[in-house]
């Protein structure tokens, strides 16, 4: 059930989201700089920034590389949504680079189920990605189930925080 | 060899019986009362256990030996035996202050008015002996000290190097005769050792004997281990590596020491069991969300899908005949036990109470399904395979991960307290009332029993 008011959802705004995707869409090679010129222009059009296609890149445009779930579950919510459609777009727009979607959960489920729950939450991002146009074979999904925590306390505050799917954009 | 003692085995068992009753009924009243954890490094005991003497073990000529004198052997022999016994909460050795020096005479005539004076209620004595053939042996008598009586001997030659397996066989000698439960000090234990924060947690696959020694690592840390798996037969180990970023089963050659790929595919593979006969391996399969239960012969070939229903399938389990299997499932909305016959077929759930039940183990006896409780925090439990006669055993935090002696009798589980800390691992008895922390070099979860070695 899950599964088939997602991708409706998905189909319902893929079109829009796909145009918007391209309507964002930057060169995939900036020219070089010219040699010699001064390098400490402060000219309103000085565009440095992270090398595209980057792990930099991806953080600086995607709305965030994270979304989070509740308790035992791996709904993607309209602000999950929100997060993935602006990695998508970025996705789309850079498509050579191959990226790992990890799945992750709170200490509060034992480790074989956790694999299980991270693993389904991974394809859960991954699935959106790719009905927003991100080729599968572009997007390897791997659990880690409790075993890699980002915040390390036993409240509810650091179980909000690892529960979790992340996109990883290769450094280089 | 075993000299029967009729009335001695009557009252021994007459005992045992109101004892175990009488732990039956603290273990339910524990779960019903919601009582507070049990927390500490507490060694449980029975109420009136054994007292038992165990004096140091003399040669017939004291000579050097690759695992050094003889005369030493025979002290280090003598506490391993009774370490081992007082472990099981079934024995009160006699302090080594009250013991007395027995000489190689003595070890088949034991003075058994002296003993009585020390309290002793039965004795083990023995000796070792450096043989012509560059092996060991120890030899181990039993006594009924207040019947004035041998109760049973038994000698084991070992090479040098195995000396402590000699006095765990003793010990399981000893135990065996005097509870009727089966052995099981002269096992290993596999189990993953834990070190460094929790967001960044070093994990190795590693191997001890039972009572901590002889720790060696399997694994060297590059890649996350988890849930290790004994062989039936201690040849091989299986588990989980996330080797070049790829979460699999993999199979651990014991005797090489080499590790090959259980399944060539695809997609996250874990929760691997083996089967009694060891020739197969249940596992759980991660395809787009789904898992599923599969079983594949050890030395690989095409998996056969068991279970084939929306929703997270694992952590099966065989029985010991090999025809059932239990496992988990969330197909109900929360994880809950179910049992299958070992071709999927007759799937039925059997866990009904509050909260969710995952990572059941069946106990090699038949009796019972060890399991983890969720719900206010993580208990150990079992109930009986039809899913009646639940008790619940441990109070903590976080305790899961059970794994069954040999004998049936005493689980295995992990301890994970609240915070970033490392985790350990335990013993409980199936009463639930001798819980005992086991010692571990860095943290440690997943203990994996071995079989009885011979």
């Amino acid at each position: 059930m899950t599964q088939l008011s997602r991708t409706a959802i998905v189909f319902a705004t893929s079109a829009t989201l796909a145009l918007g995707a391209c309507s964002r869409n930057a060169p995939d090679d900036l020219p070089p700089p010219p040699v010699g010129t001064d390098t400490t222009d402060t000219g309103p059009t000085a565009p440095t920034g992270p090398a595209p296609g980057s792990r930099a890149d991806f953080l600086a445009q995607a709305a965030s590389d994270t979304i989070f779930f509740e308790t035992d579950s791996h709904d993607i919510d309209p602000e999950d949504r929100a997060i993935l459609d602006s990695q998508a777009a970025w996705l789309v727009a850079n498509p050579s680079v191959r990226v790992t979607i990890e799945g992750h959960c709170d200490e509060r489920g034992t480790r074989e189920y956790n694999l299980a729950l991270g693993e389904r939450r991974a394809n859960a991002a991954a699935n959106y990605l790719a009905a927003r146009g991100v080729d599968a074979s572009r997007m390897t999904v791997i659990s880690y189930g409790k075993e890699r925590p980002v915040a390390l306390g036993s409240d509810a505050a650091s179980w909000a925080q690892n529960r979790r799917a992340v996109t990883v954009v290769p450094i280089g | 060899m075993a000299v029967p003692i009729p009335i001695f085995s009557a009252m021994c068992r007459l005992t045992l019986g109101l004892c175990l009753a009488m732990f039956g009924a603290t273990a339910i009243a524990q779960d019903e009362g919601g009582s507070g954890p049990i927390e500490g490094d507490v060694v449980g005991g029975i109420s009136n256990p054994t007292a038992i003497a165990i004096p140091d073990m003399p040669t017939p000529r004291a000579v050097g030996t690759p695992a050094g004198n003889t005369a030493d052997l025979g002290r280090q022999v003598a506490r391993v035996i009774e370490d081992d016994l007082r472990n099981s909460g079934f024995f009160n050795p006699v302090e080594r202050q009250f013991l007395r020096d027995v000489d190689m005479p003595q070890v088949t005539a034991p003075d058994y008015s002296a003993w009585n004076q020390v309290g002793a209620q039965n004795l083990v004595q023995g000796y070792v002996q450096a043989g012509s053939n560059g092996r060991l042996t120890v030899g181990c008598y039993l006594y009924d000290v207040f019947a004035q009586a041998p109760l049973e001997r038994a000698g084991y030659e070992v090479d040098y190097a195995d000396w402590r397996r000699a006095a765990h066989r003793c010990a399981d000698m000893v135990y065996a005769r005097l509870t009727g439960e089966g052995a099981y000090f002269d096992s290993r234990i596999v189990y993953v050792a834990e070190s460094g924060p929790k967001d960044n947690r070093v994990r190795r696959i590693a191997v001890m004997d039972t009572d901590g020694a002889n720790h060696r690592f399997l694994t060297n840390g590059q890649s996350i281990v988890l849930t290790p798996r004994f062989a039936p037969d201690g040849r091989t180990i299986t588990y989980m590596s996330y080797l070049n970023d790829e979460p699999r089963v993999y199979i651990y050659d014991v005797e090489t020491g080499r590790q090959r790929l259980l399944v060539d595919a695809p997609y996250m593979t874990f929760a691997p069991r083996y089967s009694p006969d060891s020739r197969y391996v249940v596992f759980s399969m991660a395809v787009n969300g789904n898992s599923d239960i599969y079983r594949v012969a050890v030395s690989g070939g095409r998996p056969i899908r068991l279970t084939n229903t929306p929703g997270i399938d694992t952590s099966a389990s065989y029985s010991p005949d090999g025809r059932r299997i239990v496992f988990e499932s969330d197909r109900s909305g929360g994880q809950q036990l179910y049992v299958m016959n070992a071709d999927g077929s007759n799937q039925r759930r059997i866990s009904f109470g509050g909260g969710r039940y995952a990572t059941p183990e069946w106990s090699p006896r038949g009796n019972l399904i060890a399991f983890t409780r969720l719900g206010g925090g993580f208990r150990i439990g079992v109930m009986r395979p039809d899913g009646s006669g639940e008790r619940i055993l441990t109070n903590s935090w976080q305790d899961e991960g059970p794994s069954w002696a040999p004998n049936g009798r005493v689980i295995h589980f992990f301890r994970t307290p609240r915070g970033n800390t490392l985790p350990s691992l335990w013993s409980v008895d199936v009463t639930g009332r001798m819980i005992r922390r086991l010692p571990t070099p860095v943290g440690a979860s997943d203990p994996s029993w071995s079989p009885l070695r011979n």
